[in-house]
């Protein structure tokens, strides 16, 4: 053995980066299903884009009449016909005035027209997500939550705004421009496309090869920005352990280094199609030249066309130019196109999740209630996943009780809670607070009589006052907070001792607490959150105690306001301090989803079963 | 508009304070040398001064090619058609195909070395700006978010090299064009080219002055698009509140007030491209009127050639394609500035805490940690360690204990050096720990807390990173060690499993104990931990507790404590009270001694003994019946021994 492990070296080249991260972001260029999603959201706004579309055939047909007015102008010049040249000047100074307010108005039309259809779809994306249970939000991490209703929704207002818009005028480009050359002259004309296969030949090794390469660099930035961000994060372990020169050397070698061999590869590719797409074009040139000069001089004739001048010449070569760069584009936009669908796809198939938890058609209002708690035969189990979280729960709880819950993590303590509020429905049996079930209630009339105080306190970034007040009823508007007694939110502040030290911040209730509650302590901010459920002054309170370590002065601040927060009502407490514990009238000993034990502190000591063995075990080894 | 009235009443708040810092930021870069920058950044280029003169060379052909081409539909005009001569027209049509051929490869030369350029100087500065922030200390970490790092090593490097590679060279190329147009013009008709040039420098005028304008515009896009992920970032964060509080009406008006800013933002954004756009259409329109107009008036008088009237229109057109990029170019060339200017500023930050010049490797330690007189502020703040002295011998367990802010943590910290003190010595078995080799120093360190940052690699290379020489059998001895291993060898890929997004969710117990086997596993002289264990059940708070005991056997230990087996266990407690030591000693004595350390116990600890002496109470009898056998007993008959 000492043998094998002697040899065994490190492995930089398979250690210590994270693997390269899964392709995720193309999809196919076109999804029909997706597509017609898409023009749903178009609808509304029908007459916007026809107009857009109109004012694009305006400035699209002053801008494809230039070469055209050109070849007159030279004629006449050709001719020293000085009438020709007015004229083909005043139409041309009409053509560029044509393209100035066609291209305006076009997008000016779709600005708006584009935004508001990518504001009607992140809305209805947002009003989701309000309304999907949270048993979505266990499954789906926020921050992917986030990058659908941002970033892919920003991918489609690309889409939407410019590269719709884009496509169609490439395409009305490339028509204009051949019904004019057809009528500049129409045998020329083919004889010039005939470098058109080349052109799509190229095109289509481009496509494929930009598609590799850009699934390649997009899987290289996801990589370098995850180790960057790893590293960055976590710089503090990487100092401890001295690890900086190995994650250096993995860093460039592989990391950076694989940023650097696919983002090269992808700019051989856009370096070979476009010098070759510019020489295709002079090809067709130069058969125009040739041609076309040799048809000027009568060498020989194109039958049945106009006499072919040095202006035809002229207008033939800047057409060419011209048609070649729409062609290009659409090579290019195809990238856009797949990130488009992918978003799409993603979009559409988060606006279908479906909502678990809805009120049902007959729901009414939950009339104020008294607290009264009954679990009949109450089992759980999520939707995606048949094991029962819980199992058989009956429960009788009486106005004004403090239930504590105990039990291992995952025994389903949470969940239990959690079916109080209706955050899920049962699977199996009725949850009913005073003697109603509450999947015959709407969910807002249950939640404004019930209070919960979760164990990371959570606070919006706004003032001391208004994350006091958020759950004051009814108000939709933004003023609540002005409109709340002033009296009654600092009384609630002073009942569980937070007013202290709210009066010695600088702007006492009016103070912003950041990001999260980031410039409050953890003990400011879950007395804030105690407040806060203190004013909504619920009847029926759910609260998971908070096992963070806070200082003596606030430990003894949060336990006065337990206690205060209690008082009087119906209360659920998955309970970690044994002061709560023991105070408690009913605990319930959760085990594997069932109530394995209930009673007072002293009945279960008595019993010696599941709760002695548990709290022996944890408070004998912590002392 | 003045960056300092920049009014963004929008916004929230942070944000604005945000802006304001760095408005201020940004007038004291302005105040710096940018030439001094731009210099810098050219610097950078270097190591390929070769490509970078291959580049020069195809920027040359090709725009001698391009000024070539106009010239040639000139000649097939003047000197085939007009002089009816078919010889000359079919030379042209091949000369034609010539130029375009050569133009081809020259421009697949310059387009393939420009992204090369672009691509090598990114990596360069990628590398460069990693491995200084792995180096930076901790002080400059605490002041500098993840985000602001983030976006120097993505969006700042791709600016600039994006300058450094190709704004450069296309300018030299517009300069080249631009001169070269002008000669060439000017031979024909110094009137008309002045005539033709008037568009054009308006066009340049135009892009310069929107290109400033749509820059400010995009800032405020993005103000508006990170207050709306801000707050939908809260809204998902608190989902749960939202939904116990029934608020969710409220929220949506309040996400509908941001989105509404986004969209007006970008409406004006769009909007303002749509003058621009058409602008510049018309104002090369309008070159194209004019020459047509005094071009054609000079044609029929006879004093310019027909050829010569189409080249000056060519030529025209081939200059306003790049000036109309110029404004953009110029932009990004002073965007490409700015973030050298803040890449450097990271690039040339000192580092205070590395290994001095010839530092004597540490031997093998036998622990005594020695902290003399130590005073310690962080950067910019008031003290948070005030003249603390000590001294722990090899193998003791120094137990630190005290209110939040008192100064535990900054004594940690100061062991493995992550921050220097502002006055007094930190020495281990009497080497100050400032002269001597930094890495002998931390490998011989181990610290373990309560949030475990695990990295995004497999398990295994989680708990060898501190040695990545080690067996396998040391590995699964260190897991196993940790009370580890039996959940790792509970997943499918067991040791290989991989950690994180693309891997398995660990709880925070199981992070814990891989943390707990990573420090294990470099068997330190020094151990740092922090004993307590929030929001795991009490089976795996056993574990955990069980797996730091073992950790702390025969190694000199700093623990953070909260819990009443580590201060009975320890042979020295530190009772820390804003960064001074108040009392000092062992738990029987320092329970004597009245004090704020008797004041934590009441309040913290002594419920702990309570529940545990009331627990032996009631079943003395049983425990002995069942000692030997059931766990809880053993636990139990521990705490007798304890008490």
């Amino acid at each position: 053995m000492t043998l094998a492990t002697a040899t065994q070296k490190p492995k930089p080249q398979t250690i210590s980066a994270p693997a390269p991260p899964h392709d995720d972001i193309i999809g196919k260029a076109y999804d029909p299903q997706v597509t017609r999603r898409l023009l749903t959201y178009l609808k509304p706004y029908r007459a916007n884009i026809l107009a857009a579309l109109a004012m694009m055939g305006v400035s699209m047909t002053g801008y494809i009449a230039g070469p055209y007015l050109i070849k007159v102008a030279l004629d006449g010049v050709a001719a020293r016909d000085a009438n020709a040249l007015v004229w083909a000047v005043g139409l041309y100074i009409a053509s560029a005035i044509a393209m100035w307010i066609g291209t305006y108005a076009r997008v000016r039309i779709m600005a708006v027209t584009g935004q508001s259809i990518i504001f009607d779809l992140r809305r209805d994306l947002f009003d989701h997500l309000q309304a999907l249970s949270l048993g979505f939000y266990s499954r789906y991490a926020v921050g992917r939550l986030i990058s659908r209703v941002i970033n892919d929704v920003s991918v489609l207002r690309e889409m939407i705004t410019w590269a719709f818009i884009a496509v169609v005028r490439d395409v009305y480009d490339i028509l204009g421009i051949i019904v004019a050359m057809f009528l500049l002259n129409w045998q020329l004309s083919l004889i010039t496309f005939l470098v058109l296969p080349l052109m799509f030949i190229a095109t289509e090794i481009f496509r494929r090869r930009a598609r590799q390469s850009y699934r390649k660099v997009r899987a290289a930035v996801g990589w370098v920005n995850a180790v960057l961000n790893e590293n960055i994060v976590g710089v503090r372990v990487v100092q401890s352990f001295s690890r900086e020169e190995y994650n250096h050397r993995v860093f460039a070698e592989n990391v950076n280094g694989n940023h650097l061999r696919a983002t090269n590869e992808a700019a051989l590719v856009a370096s070979v199609f476009f010098p070759a797409v510019d020489f295709i074009g002079s090809l067709a040139l130069a058969l125009v030249v040739w041609l076309g000069g040799l048809a000027a001089l009568n060498v020989f004739q194109f039958p049945g066309t106009p006499e072919f001048t040095a202006g035809t010449l002229v207008a033939f070569a800047l057409y060419i130019e011209r048609f070649f760069s729409p062609i290009r584009d659409l090579a290019q936009r195809y990238n856009t196109f797949q990130a488009t669908m992918a978003g799409g796809e993603r979009i559409f198939e988060l606006l279908d999740t479906p909502i678990e938890v809805q009120d049902a058609p007959h729901a009414r209002e939950l009339p104020q209630i008294r607290g009264d708690v009954e679990f009949e035969n109450v089992g759980f189990h999520y939707s995606d996943d048949p094991t029962p979280v819980l199992e058989e729960i009956n429960l009788h709880v009486c106005a004004g009780q403090t239930i504590a819950l105990v039990g291992e993590t995952g025994a389903g303590k949470s969940t239990l809670v959690k079916l109080v509020s209706r955050f899920y429905d049962p699977t199996a049996g009725a949850v009913k607070i005073d003697g109603v079930d509450l999947r015959d209630v709407t969910q807002n009339s249950l939640r404004r009589q019930m209070g919960v105080v979760l164990q990371d306190p959570f606070l919006f970034s706004g003032t001391i006052r208004e994350n006091i007040s958020y759950g004051l009823h009814p108000s939709t508007s933004l003023r609540s907070a002005q409109d709340v007694n002033e009296s009654a939110i600092e009384a609630a502040a002073r009942a569980v001792g937070a007013h202290d030290f709210i009066m010695q911040l600088e702007k006492g209730y009016d103070t912003l607490v950041g990001e999260g509650g980031a410039i409050l302590s953890g003990g400011q901010r879950q007395l804030i959150s105690f407040a806060r459920a203190l004013l909504a002054d619920p009847r029926i309170l759910v609260l998971d105690e908070a096992t963070s370590s806070v200082d003596t002065q606030t430990e003894r601040v949060i336990q006065a306001a337990l206690e205060r927060l209690l008082k009087d009502r119906t209360s659920f407490v998955i309970a970690h301090r044994l002061s709560t514990i023991t105070r408690a009238d009913k605990i319930l000993v959760i085990e594997k989803g069932r109530i394995a034990e209930a009673g007072t502190h002293a009945e279960l000591l008595e019993e010696r079963g599941q709760y002695f063995e548990l709290y022996t075990m944890a408070f004998a080894e912590r002392a | 508009m003045a960056p300092e009235s920049l009014p963004y009443p929008s916004i929230s708040p942070q944000l604005q304070f945000v802006l304001k810092c760095k408005t201020a930021l940004r007038t004291i870069q302005r105040n710096e040398s940018t030439m001094k920058t731009l210099l810098r950044l050219l610097q950078s280029l270097n190591p390929y001064r070769l490509q970078l003169a291959a580049l020069v060379a195809c920027v040359l052909v090709v725009t001698a090619a391009a000024l070539v081409t106009p010239s040639l539909i000139r000649a097939a005009i003047d000197d085939g058609l007009v002089k009816n001569d078919a010889n000359a027209i079919s030379a042209i049509a091949l000369t034609i195909i010539a130029i375009a051929l050569v133009r081809a490869l020259f421009n697949f030369g310059r387009r393939y070395l420009a992204e090369r350029l672009i691509n090598q100087t990114g990596y360069d500065f990628r590398n460069a700006l990693y491995d200084k922030i792995q180096h930076l200390p901790f002080s400059y970490h605490d002041q500098v978010q993840t985000g602001q790092l983030m976006s120097r090593c993505t969006e700042d490097v791709s600016a600039l090299s994006r300058f450094v590679g190709q704004g450069a060279v296309e300018m030299l190329n517009v300069a080249l064009l631009l001169i070269g147009i002008i000669i060439l013009l000017f031979q024909q008709s110094a009137t008309l080219t002045l005539i033709g040039l008037i568009p054009i420098a308006l066009l340049a005028i135009a892009t310069v002055f929107f290109a400033k304008k749509i820059s400010h515009l995009f800032l405020i896009v993005d103000q508006a698009l990170g207050d709306l992920s801000a707050a939908l970032q809260e809204n998902l964060t608190g989902a749960q509140v939202v939904r116990a509080f029934a608020r969710e009406e409220y929220e949506k008006v309040k996400f509908a007030n941001a989105h509404q800013k986004l969209y007006d933002a970008r409406v004006t954004v769009v909007s303002t491209w749509g003058v621009f756009m058409p602008t510049t259409n018309v104002l090369i329109m309008l070159s194209t009127i004019l020459i047509l107009w005094f071009g054609g008036q000079m044609v029929i008088a006879g004093t310019l050639s027909l050829g010569a009237l189409v080249a000056f229109n060519a030529y025209l057109i081939l200059l306003a394609m790049p000036i109309g990029e110029l404004g953009f170019i110029v932009n990004a060339a002073g965007e490409a500035v700015a973030g050298g200017k803040r890449i450097f500023e990271i690039l040339d930050v000192q580092e205070e805490i590395a290994s001095p010049k010839n530092a004597p490797t540490l031997p093998a330690l036998t622990g005594r940690v020695t902290f003399d007189a130590v005073t310690f502020a962080y950067r910019g703040d008031r003290n948070a360690l005030h003249a603390v002295s000590f001294e722990a011998q090899p193998n003791q367990v120094v137990a630190l204990i005290g209110p939040t802010g008192s100064g535990k943590t900054s004594i940690v910290n100061l062991i493995p050096r992550f921050y220097d003190p502002t006055a007094g010595r930190v020495c281990v078995d009497g080497f100050d720990i400032k002269t001597v080799d930094l890495k002998s120093l931390r490998s011989q360190i181990g610290i373990v807390l309560q949030s475990s940052l695990l990295f995004s690699v497999s398990i295994r290379d989680n708990i060898a990173y501190g040695r990545m020489d080690a067996t396998e059998e040391e590995i699964i001895a260190a897991a196993k060690a940790a009370r580890a291993h039996d959940f790792i060898a509970g997943f499918a890929n067991g040791y290989d499993t991989m950690v994180g997004e693309r891997g398995v969710t660990l709880s925070g117990g199981q992070k814990q104990r891989i943390a707990i086997a990573r420090a294990l596993l470099m068997n330190p002289r020094v151990l740092i931990l922090d004993d307590s264990t929030s929001s795991v059940d009490t089976q795996t708070e056993y574990l955990i507790q069980q797996a730091l005991s073992e950790l702390m056997q025969g190694r000199t230990t700093f623990v953070i404590a909260q819990r009443l087996s580590t201060v009975k266990r320890a042979d020295l407690i530190l009772v820390l009270d804003d960064g001074r030591i108040v009392q000092r000693g062992r738990h029987a004595e320092l329970l004597e001694q009245g004090g704020l350390y008797k004041e934590i116990y009441d309040l913290q600890l002594k419920d702990q003994e309570q529940f545990a002496r009331e627990m032996m109470f009631l079943d003395e009898s049983e425990i002995a019946e069942e000692s030997g056998g059931n766990g809880s007993g053993r636990r139990a008959e521990r705490v007798m021994d304890g008490a």
